[in-house]
């Protein structure tokens, strides 16, 4: 049982769990400390020093977001000196950040400006210090502005901790101190796998999503083009956040009629494409199996974690399924099986995607995403962009009454739906594995081991007596680990699913703010939930799939499939030298 | 500029005269390794005891007491344990370790032995600042000369024990002279001050338990052992028993390192050891514990160095650093001075200590310049005040005294150098 302690909150004698933070305590006790550098998932930092607070017998402030309670401590959270040290170090953020709130993307949303409304900061008195450098915008997927940089260190935090990439550090000293990839380098030159975790965790606009709203409307404002959408599974449970709703709240059908109401002219779902991705990816795993290909055969639905391999562990592409992920076969078959079903002309046809994932944008405008002979995916949106354009258009999302998906490309399964979740590829996958195996259906077909938020997941499953070893892993830093098992040969997996986010794509840099582990935990509760509600749970029996197959691509793995729904991957290396 | 210090029976240095290369010998011939000797032969727990007893405690700043902290390192549970001599002597205006590790380098390795042997540690590291080559120098043959001589190394003086001490260079950052960034910087971590607790006597160097002194502490630790905790205690005061190396400097008569009992004044030590003002000068201010001390009128100079009254006034020791400024000196550029060594020597990490001091720097700049507000003065005090409440480190804490005190005490200063808006236009008519 947990230990309790005593101790005297603003007078109140308040009893809490031995071990919490004076700012966790507080906020138990309905004293909510500001914060900024503090994020309930990372180590405490104790970098912004506005959660201050009086502990008798201190002579200073304490940070309280790294003092432990202890028995009998008296802690003040508000006196005139703590008033006025948290104003005074809001004031000393706002006089080194640029005073452009109105024109910021994180209007509304952004950490800073609530404290700043909280503290009833009516001036800044001290000299404007921020710098005017360039953003960098060498990529297609994150916009870095280090002129809003407040260098609370949560990006840094999530990019060495979490994800091991160790693309963003803070470099120099003093005021020179800045958060930034190596020797001033930009995002493009390094080996930064796109991920978005910390746009994610940003308080403030100082890295964010590139907008590509405006792409989107041209195409939507052009009479000549006919544009679908596919909305990929993990912003069905996300973005009625984004209109005040709890985390894990499912809005598939709200969600349908608002991308209609934006005038897309066809709404498809990218639960479609994973059932394909299933059936390719799964027979792909067969036949490796028996013919003695490369295993075990890891997940290719995650472009951040593709960036990553390619960047790290390059000698392990061969690993890899030749799988596109779901996005990238839906653009390709977008291009070509729908249009030629619909008379449309390919070049008439205008792709967009609604996507968790920051990296999403980046995998679009890969060179080897051109199989329809287009670009097959020609613009992402990430949930928050969603949101945003919605807001534009006017679209009241708490008054939409529920629609449903455009045939063939918006029928899904189950097994689609938990795509989004960390462990869902690789359950997806074994219902159908299982069953074109054993012939036989499956007698439970939820794969709980793979389930959940612990890092590294493993399950055995027993296929007519070949007993298969698999694992899921979800955040670089566990995949990381996973992969060097695998290098080192020490490895007996069958099969790997490897997601680039904590959580799997409902974790993505792309999702609404206020993204933790909490959070993702709901999301994730919800996907399984949307699983369990559809008629239809493994990807083999979707009849658009099947259909699919029938008229247009033969069989998994069969031609058409490997030109238009397999790709290659490069060794992309750490370093990218000049000249 | 000869450094100077008191020789006599009271001294808790072993040292006659100067000498360009100190020797094992002559350190030997002041008794030097006797308190080694005796004390191998013993229970280590004595050592921590009679330190303990003699009321020593650490020479850096932060005055923890040193008997206590070596009883923390001796009672954790692991047995790897460090020692640690914080040589990164980067404050303005102080010189002490310079001069111990010059003249009396022994006397410092014998002093880290004993600790070693009180924690129970068997590797020792003095970190040395990187501007201190000569030093360093001076240090590493010491250690060779020590160790040939079975004094450090395997089976010292014959015993089980063994201890080995290295030399690690600081690579010029005032701030990890702080124990915590120096225990990152040594680990090859970005010098920026870590979390406390956990504290170094718990998880120090490689996590480690750690005792961390400064070089004037440890060099104090062989003579307490030979002479024992009452003879310490006759020197000093009761709450500050000992002695303190004053870096003199400024404009007295006489600059330079003094040795001073605790319980001197401040103007005795200017009036006494100082010779008085330099050319009949009269005192206007005193800078007490270098660029992180206070700024103090003469009137506060009465005060007795001890903890204990200084505490009360205000006054910080530090490491022992007095610059007196006569008349002539300017209380703002002085403070301008110490606001842009701090503001070159803050890691960045805090908001209160980066922010804090770049508003600082550009206020004092304006006074300065003639072209502050009245309101700024205010303004500048408020930052102060959050950098001292709410830095995250000492660093940024003690970055704003010179600022505080010299507001308290010279701000007629601070505000004589506001113009108001019309003298500011009169101002310029005149230089048009």
């Amino acid at each position: 049982m947990m230990k309790l302690v005593h101790f005297e909150l603003n007078g109140q004698i308040v009893e809490v769990n031995q071990g919490l933070s004076i700012m966790d305590a507080a906020r138990q006790h309905g004293v909510k400390i500001p914060s900024l550098c503090h994020h309930p998932d990372q180590r405490v930092k104790a970098n912004c020093r506005v959660c201050v607070v009086e502990v008798e017998g201190q002579r200073n402030l304490v940070s309280s977001c790294s003092t432990p309670v202890t028995e009998g401590m008296k802690v003040r959270t508000n006196s005139p000196r703590i008033r006025e040290t948290v104003q005074t170090i809001l004031e000393l953020i706002f006089a080194n950040h640029p005073q452009e709130c109105l024109t910021c993307v994180r209007n509304g949303n952004c950490e800073l400006r609530h404290l700043a409304a909280d503290y009833g900061i009516r001036e800044v008195k001290g000299e404007m210090t921020c710098a005017n450098a360039p953003l960098d915008i060498s990529t297609p997927s994150l916009v870095r502005n280090p002129n809003k940089c407040i260098k609370c260190g949560r990006c840094a935090e999530v990019c060495h901790h979490v994800q091991q990439t160790g693309i963003l550090y803070s470099h120099y000293r003093s005021v020179d101190v800045s958060v930034e990839p190596e020797y001033g380098k930009s995002l493009a030159e390094v080996a930064c796998v796109l991920c978005g975790q910390c746009a994610s965790v940003c308080p403030v606009g100082a890295i964010h999503e590139r907008d590509d709203i405006k792409k989107v409307w041209a195409a939507l404002d052009d009479p000549e083009k006919h544009v679908v959408v596919q909305v990929a599974p993990a912003v069905r449970v996300s973005i009625a956040e984004e209109f005040g709703s709890a985390p894990g709240t499912i809005a598939t059908g709200k969600l349908v009629a608002a991308l209609r109401k934006l005038g897309f002219d066809r709404v498809f779902d990218t639960d479609f494409s994973a059932d394909v991705t299933i059936m390719e990816e799964g027979h792909e795993l067969l036949h490796r199996i028996k013919t003695g290909g490369v295993l075990p055969m890891i997940t290719s639905c995650s472009p951040g974690w593709i960036k990553y391999i390619e960047h790290n562990f390059p000698d392990q592409l061969p690993h890899l399924s030749t799988a596109k992920s779901p996005q990238q076969m839906f653009g390709a078959l977008a291009k070509t099986y729908y249009a030629k079903r619909a008379g449309i002309q390919a070049e008439n046809m205008y792709v967009v995607s609604i996507m968790p994932c920051t990296a999403k944008k980046f995998e679009c405008q890969r060179p080897e995403m051109k199989d329809s002979g287009f670009q097959d995916v020609d613009a992402v949106l990430t949930t928050r962009e969603l949101g945003r354009i919605l807001k534009q258009a006017g679209v009241d999302f708490s008054v939409l009454s529920e629609e449903e998906f455009d045939a063939p490309m918006g029928i899904s399964t189950g097994a689609a739906a938990i795509f989004g979740a960390t462990g869902g590829v690789m359950e997806a996958a074994l219902r159908t594995v299982y069953e074109v195996v054993t012939g036989k259906e499956l007698p439970n077909i939820e794969f709980t081991p793979v389930r959940g938020m612990e890092g590294i997941k493993e399950a055995e499953i027993d296929l007519s007596g070949t007993k298969v070893k698999v694992a899921a892993a979800h955040g670089l830093g566990n995949a990381k680990q996973v992969m060097e098992l695998i290098k080192a040969g020490q490895a007996d997996y069958t099969f790997v699913e490897i997601m680039a986010c904590p959580g799997g794509c409902i974790g993505g840099g792309g999702q609404p703010y206020g993204t933790t582990n909490a959070v993702r935990k709901q999301r994730i509760e919800a996907l399984y939930e949307v699983d369990k509600k559809l008629p239809l749970r493994k990807s083999h029996e979707n009849p658009a799939v099947e259909t699919l197959y029938r008229e247009f691509l033969g069989e998994p793995l069969g031609n058409i499939s490997h030109q238009m729904l397999h790709t290659k991957y490069k060794n992309r290396g750490i370093y990218k030298l000049k000249g | 500029m000869l450094t100077a210090l008191h020789h006599n029976n009271d001294s808790v240095f072993r040292l006659s005269l100067f000498q360009e290369f100190p020797t094992l010998m002559h350190y030997q011939s002041f008794g030097g390794y006797e308190a080694l000797k005796q004390a191998l032969t013993g229970n280590p727990v004595n050592i921590i005891e009679t330190l303990a007893a003699a009321g020593l405690r650490g020479r850096g700043g932060a005055a923890f007491p040193t008997g206590l902290k070596m009883q923390m390192v001796r009672n954790n549970a692991e047995p790897v344990r460090y020692v640690i001599c914080n040589a990164d002597e980067g404050e303005p205006g102080t010189f002490k370790d310079r001069f111990i590790m010059s003249h009396i380098p022994f006397q410092l390795l014998e002093g880290m032995t004993l600790a070693a042997y009180a924690v129970g540690a068997r590797k020792g590291y003095i970190y040395i600042r990187h501007e201190y080559p000569e030093v360093q120098d001076t240090m590493r043959r010491s250690i060779a000369a020590a160790s040939a001589a079975g004094l450090l190394g395997k089976n010292i003086l014959g015993q089980e024990f063994s201890f080995e001490v290295e030399i690690f260079s600081g690579a010029g950052s005032y701030l990890c002279g702080e124990e915590t960034a120096l225990l990152s910087s040594m680990e090859g971590k970005k010098g920026r001050p870590r979390l406390k607790p956990p504290y170094p006597t718990q998880y120090g160097l490689w996590g480690k338990p750690t005792l961390i002194n400064n070089v004037e502490t440890l060099a104090n630790i062989s003579m307490i052992i030979s002479r024992g905790a009452s003879w310490y205690r006759s020197l000093g005061t009761s709450d500050s028993p000992g002695t303190k190396l004053i870096s003199l400097s400024g404009d007295v008569a006489r600059r330079g390192l003094y040795e001073v009992p605790f319980g001197t004044t401040f103007r005795e030590m200017i009036e006494e050891y100082g010779g008085g003002m330099k050319e009949g000068g009269s005192i206007k201010a005193v800078n007490i514990g270098g660029a992180s001390g206070v700024v103090v009128p003469p009137w506060e100079l009465d005060c007795t160095l001890e903890y204990q009254s200084c505490q009360e006034r205000g006054i910080t020791i530090g490491s022992g650093a007095v610059f007196v400024m006569n008349e002539s000196r300017s209380i703002l550029a002085n403070v301008h001075n110490r606001v842009e060594f701090f503001l070159h020597e803050s890691c960045g990490k805090c908001t209160p200590c980066r922010e804090g001091l770049r508003q600082a720097g550009r206020i004092i700049h304006r006074l300065i310049a003639g072209e502050a507000e009245l309101s700024e003065v205010d303004n500048l005090e408020r930052y102060t005040r959050a950098m001292q409440n709410a830095a995250f480190c000492g660093l940024g804490q003690a970055a704003g005294n010179s600022l505080i005190s010299s507001l308290r005490y010279f701000r007629q200063e601070y505000e004589e150098a506001c113009l108001d808006s019309t003298q500011r236009f009169e101002r310029r008519e005149v230089t048009a």
